[in-house]
């Protein structure tokens, strides 16, 4: 019997985005509060203007948006692409250690172990083998990505009932149409989650890789601002590149929606 | 149809079947009673293919490779498993796409079934939307679509409720009647299987042997009700739980 519930689901979903929404206001009112009066620089010992209100961030915002729209597309493309590579091989991965037990239990250690290494320390080897064009930064986010997705679609191909498996085979499937038919499907929501988490690393990567060594992005201005003391153009940096990793968290979170229609 | 010749199976040390024989006539349906953990569901699998006796031979319509064997028998789980992301009709065409047929020439083959088996007007439902009764006749369906000579089923009504179970058993038993099937029925339920079919075996605790082998009554009031409380079904069934008494440790 179902449970009875105070609230509509429609006040739910609104009690979902309101408290952290007011929450927010209310940390960028304080914030606000705090540097416009110099209170802030003063509890952190610093000039004035290096710690720039909400109000100069969005003006640096307004005033800047030519130079961050094209910098901004910069690290987008590097994102998405650096991404879509880290999807496409975590899930071929996953898929072979799936098909082949020997190659499972070869590299599925090798890979957990993997992540002992810090892959951001990379990125100025790669830059050194590539040089400074994109190629790099599409390693670094792909390798930034591929690994939760290929944990995540692992454990989810092998999460399958095996009674369901027994089915399958005396409903005469092959060993792929039960890859497909049952085990992809029961794998796509490890995948979803596993991309999500890589979706919130990915702008990280893309940064630092940015950093090492590139002529333009968002990581480049973020330095160069950081070097100048344009802090409040930096914050600005910044917000859009929180911006960029919360549409692609929710454009993943819509998808998964779309898709996952079953659960 | 299936004959069992002197089949021995274990898992390591641990005996699950010791040396044992078993016929089924085509046509026939068989019930295997015994306690739980004896061996009852790793018998079907063995009879299925789905794995190779240690020692004896099963064939199955003559076949006794597994993979021949799998060929020739469909499997139903003990819980239906039916795949949540399709609607109910995919879920029954499942061999039939298996076998490259096309979604609408399989979905069609497999909707004829539908208004006899009480699901229609449900083709297009996901299992979520299903009543338990309604789900396990997708899952029987989409064993019969499968067109295999022998239909294995595993303990198939043990996760309902009683009231469903027993409206499932009398379904069964019509289905039966109309479309005739080689059928081996794993069951806990001596009524069930004594209801269902036309002999059951009563297997000893592990390693399971045949306690012995009974004759269903018959013939048998179509109603269900009526025939579990026949006194020649009744004196049958104590023969049954006397058998399975012996065969427990």
């Amino acid at each position: 019997m179902k449970r009875w519930r105070p609230t509509s689901h429609i006040g739910d979903k609104l009690a979902n985005w309101l408290l952290p929404g007011l929450a927010l206001a209310g940390l960028i009112a304080i914030w606000q509060l705090a540097a416009s009066t110099g209170a802030l620089a003063d509890l952190l010992g610093l000039e004035a203007f290096l710690v720039p209100s909400p109000a100069e961030i969005a003006a640096a915002l307004w005033e800047n948006r030519a130079l961050l729209a094209e910098n901004a597309s910069v690290t987008l493309r590097e994102i998405v692409f650096g991404f879509l590579i880290g999807l496409a091989a975590g899930l071929g991965f996953a898929v072979l250690l799936r098909l082949s037990e020997a190659l499972r239990r070869i590299f599925y250690p090798l890979m957990v172990g993997s992540q002992a290494v810090p892959i951001l320390v990379l990125a100025p080897i790669l830059i050194v083998w590539f040089g400074f064009g994109i190629g790099p930064k599409l390693i670094v986010v792909a390798l930034i990505c591929f690994f939760p997705i290929a944990v995540n679609a692992a454990d989810g191909l092998r999460s399958v009932d095996p009674e369901a498996n027994k089915m399958m085979r005396s409903l005469d499937a092959s060993r792929l149409q039960i890859l497909w038919r049952v085990e992809a499907p029961t794998a796509l929501p490890f995948v979803f989650s596993g991309a999500r988490v890589a979706a919130t690393y990915a702008p990280i990567a893309a940064i630092f890789g940015e950093w090492v060594g590139a002529d333009s992005g968002l990581g480049v201005l973020i330095r160069e601002d950081s070097a100048r003391l344009e802090t409040a153009r930096l914050f600005a940096a910044a917000a859009v590149l929180a911006a960029i990793a919360l549409a692609l968290f929710a454009l993943l979170a819509l998808a998964e929606r779309r898709i996952v229609t079953w659960r | 149809m299936v004959s069992i010749r002197a089949i021995s199976h274990a898992y390591g040390e641990l005996v699950a079947i010791a040396r044992l024989d078993l016929d089924l006539p085509a046509h026939g349906v068989l019930a295997l009673v015994g306690p739980s953990g004896c061996g009852k569901s790793t018998l079907l699998e063995l009879i299925a293919g789905l794995q190779q006796p240690g020692a004896g031979e099963i064939a199955v319509d003559g076949a006794t490779a597994p993979g021949e064997r799998l060929s020739r028998c469909a499997l139903m789980p003990q819980r239906d498993l039916l795949l949540p992301w399709l609607a109910a009709i995919d879920n029954a065409a499942l061999a039939l796409r298996n076998r490259g047929m096309r979604r609408t020439a399989a979905r069609a083959e497999a909707g004829r079934h539908f208004e006899q088996f009480g699901l229609a007007g449900f083709e297009r439902a996901r299992p979520a939307e299903l009543s338990g009764g309604m789900r396990q006749r997708v899952a029987f369906l989409r064993t019969l679509v499968a067109g295999k000579p022998l239909l294995a089923l595993d303990e198939p009504f043990a996760s309902l409720d009683a009231i469903t179970r027993a409206e499932m058993q009398g379904w069964l038993a019509r289905a039966l009647a109309a479309e005739p099937r080689t059928v081996v029925l794993v069951s806990h339920d001596v009524e069930e299987a004594l209801y269902l079919a036309d002999r059951v075996v009563v297997l000893s605790d592990r390693p399971a042997r045949v306690v012995e082998q009974l004759s269903a009554p018959a013939p048998r009031a179509a109603d269900r009700d009526a025939a579990v409380t026949d006194p020649a079904f009744v004196a049958v069934r104590e023969r049954a739980m006397a058998a399975l008494h012996r065969g427990s440790r």
